[in-house]
């Protein structure tokens, strides 16, 4: 279709529906490039894992300390920063998956031919947030405290004076069941959305420029190029960064849920 | 007409807000497999290399500690050992020269004994000499002075009887004389 459109000589910018890819296998079939990418995530993290787990040495080789620094990474400064020394151990395996598998998916946006985020499909986020993350920290949450001890513990804030609660507890409650998993998926489909947005504009655009545009305007095409390349590091960045987010934030809902005070 | 195109495409496209449900099961089912490999594979595994990391860093320290009280105790036994070898040595140094002192007053009365026994046989000699010697000159005297008195006499004193009798009674005078001179000059 954009071919059609730059062939008359018209650029259209791009827009949401360069994120309809369709199926790939051809019509009639419904895998489509998110799908197939997401399983090579989860398949890509299990491998790095499974494998480099095996055969661990106290002393380790130059792969497994790479594994080791990654599962440290995920194991002590996340699980155990938000949900404390004390209960961290069950929670490790899911946020290192939720770290690692985010991460991969991400950086399918700058990986040259795969060039896609997962994320960037509201469902994947989504089936993370409020599929895996919301019942497991409610789930923890009410089997620590009891029903009502639970609720109490999540919505009245103990510091706040009595007159406030009124206030404070419905948004609270709203924060708390509504808001947060709704949030946590959003962050970083909407970030993984804009940032692939952008890339498509700058590499796009440049190559309108560079084809269409009369003699005069060709040249600006290299400054169009240039900023794709540059966009592409702030993206890296980016999905580094929205991974950690989404993992520290899930510990953290969980840290929540299990503490004793508010 | 730029606008219309757009306005066109977005309406084609699909809402990038609204979920698709193949991609939720699909997401959920692929994550939720991976969660499980790592739960049973990779996570005990490395929970174990942590464990054992720290159990050998808590077991060198236990090592060392054990290693210097017994180094200490070694010391204390050695310092013991020195401390009972010195009385020991002192010890027989004390015998040893106790021993030689008696050894030496033993051979210091030995000696004397001997002495004494060899100045005893010696003026047992001389005295046995002595007497043997005055026998004879007693008999040499007596014999000379009757020779000297027969020729002075010039009588043979032949009768043993008289010759005995004469010899006697000059000797007798002779150690009286003797004595007297001998008292006189005391």
């Amino acid at each position: 279709m954009g071919a059609l459109v730059l062939a008359e000589g018209e650029f259209v910018a791009p827009g949401a529906k360069d994120f309809d890819l369709g199926p790939i296998f051809g019509e009639g079939t419904f895998v489509t490039k998110p799908m197939v990418l997401a399983v090579l995530a989860a398949i890509i993290v299990a491998a790095f894992f499974v494998l480099g787990s095996r055969n661990l040495k106290m002393v380790p080789s130059k792969f497994q300390f790479a594994v080791e620094s990654v599962y440290d990474f995920g194991r002590n400064n996340i699980a155990r920063e938000q949900i404390g020394s004390k209960d961290f151990r069950p929670f490790v395996p899911l946020v290192l998956a939720l770290f690692s598998f985010i991460l991969v998916n991400n950086l399918f946006g700058i990986i040259p031919i795969l060039q896609f985020p997962t994320m960037s499909h509201i469902g994947f986020p989504l089936a993370l947030s409020v599929l895996v993350v919301y019942p497991v920290y409610h789930y923890v949450g009410f089997k620590r405290h009891g029903f009502v001890g639970y609720l109490k513990n999540q919505t009245v804030p103990s510091s706040a004076p009595g007159f406030i609660l009124p206030l404070l507890t419905p948004i609270e409650f709203l924060q708390k069941f509504l808001i947060n998993p709704i949030t946590l998926a959003l962050r970083v489909f909407a970030a993984m959305f804009a940032g692939h947005l952008l890339l498509l504009v700058f590499t796009l655009g440049g190559e309108y420029l560079l084809l269409e545009a009369s003699a005069a305007l060709k040249p600006v095409s290299i400054v169009s190029f240039l900023f794709a390349i540059a966009l592409t590091f702030l993206e890296a960045l980016i999905q580094v960064l929205q991974a950690y987010i989404f993992a520290l934030l899930s510990a953290n809902y969980i840290g929540m849920a299990l503490a004793s005070d508010h | 007409m730029l606008n219309t195109e757009l306005v066109l495409a977005a309406e084609g496209a699909p809402n990038p807000v609204v979920p698709h449900i193949s991609e939720i099961i699909l997401g959920l089912v692929a994550f939720l497999l991976l969660l499980w490999a790592l739960r049973k594979f990779a996570v005990p595994r490395f929970e174990k290399l942590y464990e054992e990391r720290t159990a050998k860093i808590e077991g060198g320290i236990a090592k060392a500690e054990k290693a210097q009280a017994e180094a200490e105790q070694a010391l204390e036994q050695y310092k013991a050992q020195l401390a009972e070898a010195r009385t020991e040595a002192a010890k027989i140094r004390d015998d040893a020269r106790l021993e030689a002192e008696q050894i030496k007053e033993e051979l210091r009365a030995d000696a004397q004994e001997e002495a004494r026994r060899i100045v005893a046989q010696g003026e047992a000699q001389l005295q046995a000499q002595r007497a043997q010697i005055v026998a004879e000159l007693r008999a040499e005297l007596g014999r000379n002075s009757v020779e000297l008195a027969s020729r002075i006499v010039g009588e043979a004193l032949e009768d043993e009887a008289r010759r005995r009798g004469t010899v006697d009674r000059f000797l007798a005078e002779l150690d009286a004389g003797g004595n007297g001179a001998a008292g006189s000059r005391n």
